[in-house]
């Protein structure tokens, strides 16, 4: 049995306000983690739970797939970008708007 | 003029309606302009391909009568970008053609209609490559070469505000464009009444998808933006709807890699030093953004090309045995297809739902399937007839798949209908590119005609 992780521990969809992924043009999808105050943005920065090669990780992708990485404080959000394998609509594509791909994020631990 | 109000109802057109409830709200305002993008990309490559609209023609007439009627009203012009979803020359030539039915249905007194084409004839990218050109592949795409050029059934340009601004110096009360950035619709107004680059680009930006830089989120309502010379300012039209410091900030980045830069046909607009301030409690005020010009003016290039008629099948798997083994089912099917069409020359896809359907190689649970499946086969080929024959072997044989310890031994699947259905006609994005210009004008033949009694 596996300890449990300390009370202080958050998933990302309890900081974030937003969790979304969208096209970005034909041959990209972009992911947005959006937070309501600076507080929580702050902190899942300085955590290093998402950065370019967690993300790549995460999604078990090399990263040089990972097109663009920002952390974007006008809007307290951290936003990547990964290339499609193909572009948008062509036949197999399972997400022709890229819109639901951001799942994996939503459960990501993320320490005090 | 000290400032240009401009609503915008819709982020796109004719996709889904317009609610009318903030759209009057907004009317009220006093606007301006109205304005309102009917195109993307998002939509996928089939109906520029095919020369369709992906939304239906009860919904774009929908919010054209809306929008016309409110703009006679007021006496305001009414500015529309990328008909009917792709911007094709036939789009816009449907979408003038229900604002002539609408002014005759509604008698409206006479008005100048403007509009401009977008579409790229082959033979002239053809002779512009041959002349030494580079037509610039975008995000990943190889520079164009002549072989995806053949592939090519249809391109648009994207324009920037070039012809919305010599078509509202020439008089339009009301505009239909061809494939355009959503944002340059907003700035040529604002650029026609001498605000600067700066803050008109920045209006185009943050209206362009309507209500999607409000919150809380709920898309097809109307928001107002003001621009001066010195700033813009956004307001939400519908009462329980704000434009908030985070809202209006969050859209920047909405659909774009970059936050902070967006291109445009002769210049990008420079969002490094913005600054929000909530003036209200339904507006944001955003100062400090910046359109830097280009040297040269790039167009970007949106193509599609056939790659062969289309037929869907789908059953589905309730066997924990043959879950574990989907893979193997697939393989013996594939088989079948080999063995009766050859290696190559169609394209036979299959998601697996309740694996990785939505996500494929992006899955990380794809070795935790749910304890049923649903198969979705899509098979492509030069003609129906194979498309039809092949989808069906693809997904029939999946009955067949021959697994060496199953229990069941009447069938591997399960079918929801015993045949596969025709699809739209696979196509795929051949250009993502840009190509240099000399002049903004000169992918965009304009007209104009004077419409109503």
């Amino acid at each position: 049995m596996t300890a449990a992780p300390p009370m202080s521990t958050h998933t990302l969809s309890e900081l974030a306000k937003t969790i979304r992924s969208k096209n970005a043009g034909v041959n990209k999808i972009t992911f947005d983690i959006i937070f309501r105050d600076r507080e929580n943005y702050e902190r899942v920065k300085r955590s290093r739970v998402l950065t370019r090669e967690s993300v790549a990780a995460l999604y078990r992708i090399p990263p040089e797939r990972i097109s663009d990485f920002v952390e974007y404080d006008p809007a307290y959000a951290i936003k990547f970008t990964i290339y499609r394998l193909t572009p948008s609509g062509s036949a197999g594509d399972g997400d022709i708007f890229g819109a639901q791909q951001y799942a994996p994020l939503l459960d990501l631990a993320v320490p005090a | 003029m000290q400032t240009l109000r401009i609503i915008c109802p819709n982020g796109h057109l004719g996709f889904a309606p317009l609610r009318t409830e903030s759209f009057q709200l907004g009317v009220a305002a006093a606007p301006d302009y109205i304005a309102a993008d009917s195109g993307s990309d998002d939509v996928g490559p089939v109906p520029l391909g095919s020369d369709t609209s992906t939304s239906p023609l009860a919904w774009q007439r929908h919010d054209l009568e809306q929008i016309l009627l409110a703009s006679r009203k007021l006496g305001v012009p009414m500015i529309i970008g990328s008909a009917g979803d792709t911007g094709s020359n036939s789009r816009v030539d449907l979408y003038v053609g229900i604002i002539k039915e609408l002014a005759a249905q509604h008698g409206l007194t006479k008005f100048r209609l403007g509009w401009f084409y977008s579409e790229v004839d082959k033979a002239y990218l053809r002779r512009r490559m041959q002349e030494g050109e580079t037509v610039q592949g975008l995000d990943g795409y190889a520079d164009l070469v002549g072989s995806e050029l053949d592939a090519t059934d249809r391109i648009v340009a994207m324009a920037g505000v070039h012809p919305y601004v010599e078509l509202l110096r020439r008089g339009a009360d009301v505009i239909i464009g061809g494939r355009s950035s959503d944002a340059a619709l907003f700035a040529a107004a604002a650029l026609r009444h001498g605000f600067p680059a700066d803050t008109a680009y920045y209006l185009g930006k943050v209206l362009e998808c309507a209500s999607f830089c409000a919150e809380p989120y709920g898309g097809k309502e109307t928001v107002l933006g003001i621009v001066s010379h010195d700033d813009v300012k956004v307001t939400a039209m519908l009462p329980s709807q704000r434009c908030t410091v985070a809202s209006v900030a969050g859209h920047a980045m909405y659909e774009r890699s970059n936050p902070y830069e967006e291109l445009f046909a002769g210049g990008k607009l420079d969002m490094t030093d913005c600054r929000y301030e909530q003036v209200d409690e339904r507006t944001t005020r955003v100062t400090g953004s910046r359109f830097v010009p280009s040297e040269r003016i790039r167009v970007k290039l949106e193509g599609a090309g056939k790659v062969g008629e289309r037929f869907v099948g789908m059953c589905g798997i309730r066997d924990p045995y043959t879950i574990s083994h989907v893979d193997e089912v697939i393989d013996w099917a594939r088989t079948q297809v080999r063995a009766r069409f050859g290696d190559s020359g169609y394209e036979l896809h299959y998601k697996v739902y309740g694996r990785d359907g939505v996500m494929g190689d992006l899955e990380p649970l794809r070795d935790q399937p749910g304890h049923e499946l649903f198969i979705l086969v899509q098979g492509v080929a030069p003609t129906r007839e194979m498309a039809e024959e092949l989808t069906l072997t693809g997904v029939r044989q999946m009955f067949y798949a021959r697994l060496p310890d199953v229990k069941g031994t009447a069938g591997s699947v399960s079918f929801p209908l015993d045949e596969v259905l025709p699809a739209s006609a696979a196509y795929r994005w051949t250009l993502n590119h840009t190509l240099v210009v000399d002049d903004g004008l000169e992918l965009f033949p304009l007209h104009t005609a004077d419409v109503g009694e």
